[in-house]
């Protein structure tokens, strides 16, 4: 296959992000530079997992309301919280303003959903005649079904361009960088709303431990005795626009994305991680960018010993031992659905910053990692960064974000 | 946007396979509704195929009619999966289970719960590479998979492939959630070539009355509003049709994707 021709950047000109680190970039960067985690043991609902979660807090105290109503799931909260912070429903308004409501696109990605607004439903729905809550029937497609976050991100921001949800497991609202930037590309829309919003639920907790890929303590990204993830929730958002209208020198801009499958299995990555390789040289190629150039990589870096094996060994064999790379999960925990965004943003704010997290919580790191794994914090200017995201159904997406010159 | 179709696949009660449809849909054959045969989705190795949901067999089994007629290799085209709900029938499982005392689920049918479960399974059969997404838009989901497929064909100017699907959703979910009948689609989605495959230009427009209308048979009418992946039915119609007609799908409601289809042979 030839390289992918190279794109045009699109400047993030609004972006924000909410995790269990707190509410909005602020607090999510002071947690980095205090090196301050979000984990703590399981606390969500009944359940009684030895593990620890990365709950964002405060989401039981307030319901969506007015026209809002139906629309209200812990999902959809964490969305609302989300729109809140950082001036982001003022960007978008703004944009609104710029290039009409018909022209801006929403793509958000999630995992889960509203799914724990079913669960709960299932719990009451009648012994005898398997009959669901009367609460519940009107209100799947507003919760629980997967186009619900987007329909709600756009109701929200009274946006009436093209709309959907990726869902891809964990790569999802990394890809949504990618259609995003095709959607501009073919002209489709002037500027895009993209995002991702995961939370905590029944099913994948118990369904990660079913897998045996839930740590018991803080999850330890590359550590040589990591053994497994923390989930987490989050809930992020970018605003993408042509950087030519609205970059200036030193704005954050998404500059190549690559996407690809392992083709191998449904829960564990390709031995070679070969699909990971053509994600990251794809993203590359559009950034018209060589490896030598990219000094910060964010790892998917879940903390599962086959992860974080095999991406330090599609990551070495890119970049060799040059550039800085870490894991920000022991900050957030693996947001899934939600982990594309959380980690664009972490990497646009350490692009803004000039930091480079050391990955929280290992100790010793894995001497058969040939990768340069960083455990402290380092500062000093970047100018590129990649983030990689893996996830089930062997679906990889890297990207790439960089300073605009 | 223009693309050319390479491929279509189809699986519904009575068009069962392409070239029934088409017959079907074209009038050339009465529509007999009946029960459809398990999909045969002959790519899936035998123990997997023995556990896999029926979006993944029935999605399995259109998209390789599709990739079937078109001749390419599956291993060079990327997928596009397009499903209102997912895996309704993997939910009912383990919304089920997760009421029980000790909440034990099953590992393989967590892994089977995610939206892109058929396009996970697709890569693996195929040994594929290629990107692949997995999308909803609730009942325009086929609208806005027929757009990013369209949007990767003529920005990347690759061929993709389409697969739209939704199955009988069980109970009580139906409750919540009524479709009776399950529907899949896939089409290869092309560069224009010079060869005879038909031609689409895809466009956006701002809502309005007028472009999308239903089907005049008021049977397969009620199919195409019983499942979000038949509607694709008014493309498949057009096509079999002979082409020469426009058609519009609503998105969201505030817009319509429009699909100007070219005088064809299919």
């Amino acid at each position: 296959m030839p390289d992918p021709k190279p794109m045009t950047p699109l400047t993030l000109s609004a972006y924000t992000l909410v995790t269990a680190n707190g509410r909005g970039v602020g607090p999510v960067l002071q947690a980095l530079q205090e090196r301050r985690s979000g984990l703590k043991p399981c606390d969500f609902e009944d359940v009684a997992l030895k593990t620890s979660i990365g709950r964002v807090t405060g989401l039981e105290d307030f319901s969506l309301d007015d026209e809002l109503r139906a629309f209200d799931c812990r999902n959809n909260r964490l969305a609302w919280l989300g729109l809140q912070q950082d001036g982001f429903m003022v960007a978008a308004a703004e944009a609104k303003q710029r290039y009409g409501a018909h022209r801006i696109a929403v793509v958000m990605g999630t995992s889960t959903s509203g799914i724990l607004e079913t669960e709960h439903a299932y719990r009451e729905r009648d012994p005898s005649t398997d009959r669901l809550p009367d609460w519940y029937r009107p209100r799947y497609r507003y919760t629980h079904n997967m186009f619900s976050l987007g329909h709600f991100v756009r109701t929200c921001l009274g946006l009436q361009g093209p709309a959907m949800v990726i869902s891809t497991a964990c790569s999802s609202s990394a890809k949504v960088f990618a259609t995003a930037a095709r959607l501009m590309q073919a002209g489709l829309c002037d500027a895009a709303v993209v995002g991702g919003v995961d939370s905590l639920c029944l099913t994948t907790l118990y369904g990660f431990s079913a897998l045996q890929l839930l740590s018991a303590d803080p999850c330890r990204p590359c550590d040589e005795d990591r053994d497994g993830l923390s989930l987490g929730e989050a809930a992020g958002y970018a605003l993408l626009e042509f950087g030519e209208r609205v970059g200036g020198r030193g704005t954050v801009a998404l500059l190549g994305y690559g996407e690809s499958t392992d083709g191998y299995h449904m829960s564990h990555p390709h031995p070679e991680g070969a699909g990971a390789v053509r994600a990251i040289r794809d993203s590359l190629a559009r950034a018209s960018l060589r490896a030598e150039d990219i000094e910060y990589i964010n790892l998917h870096g879940t903390a599962t010993r086959a992860n974080d094996s095999v991406e330090d060994k599609a990551v070495y064999s890119i970049f060799g031992a040059r550039p800085a790379c870490s894991s920000t999960k022991g900050w957030t925990g693996h947001t899934l659905g939600a982990a594309g965004i959380t980690e664009a943003v972490i990497s646009a704010l350490c692009l803004a910053q000039g930091l480079m997290p050391g990955t929280l919580n290992c100790q010793r790191v894995d001497s058969s990692l040939k990768s340069r794994i960083l455990r402290e914090n380092q500062t000093g200017s970047i100018s590129f960064a990649v983030s990689n995201i893996f996830g089930f159904g062997g679906n990889n997406c890297s990207l790439v974000l960089g300073k605009l010159p | 946007m223009k693309v050319s179709i390479g491929g279509i696949g189809l699986l519904a009660s009575g068009l069962v396979g392409w070239d029934v449809g088409r017959e079907v849909l074209a009038g050339i054959r009465p529509y007999r509704p009946g029960a459809v045969p398990d999909p045969e989705a002959k790519l899936l190795p035998p123990n997997e195929r023995r556990r896999s949901s029926d979006c993944v067999r029935w999605a399995m089994q259109v998209a390789q009619e599709a990739i079937g007629r078109s001749g390419l290799d599956p291993r060079e085209v990327p997928t596009v999966f397009a499903s209102s709900g997912g895996e309704m029938g993997v939910f009912d499982k383990l919304c089920r289970a997760l009421c029980l005392p000790d909440r034990m689920i099953s590992p393989t049918l967590f892994h089977q719960s995610v939206h892109n479960t058929a396009a996970g399974y697709w890569g693996i059969a195929t040994a594929g590479q290629q990107s692949s997404t997995a999308l909803s838009c609730y009942d325009d989901s086929f609208a806005a998979g027929l757009l990013e497929a369209a949007t990767v064909v003529c920005v990347e100017q690759r061929p993709v492939l389409l697969v739209a699907y939704d199955l009988v959703v069980p109970e009580p979910l139906s409750q919540a959630r009524p479709i009776t009948e399950g529907f899949a689609v896939a089409l290869v989605l092309t560069p224009p070539s010079d060869d005879s495959s038909p031609v689409m230009r895809v466009h956006l427009e701002t809502a309005h009355t007028g472009k999308t209308a239903g089907l005049d048979d008021p049977e397969l009418e009620r199919v195409r509003q019983d499942n979000p992946a038949a509607r694709a039915l008014l493309l498949l119609s057009a096509a079999a049709a002979g082409g020469g007609r426009t058609v519009g799908f609503s998105l969201s409601d505030s817009q319509q994707l429009i699909v100007d289809l070219e005088l064809c042979r299919i």
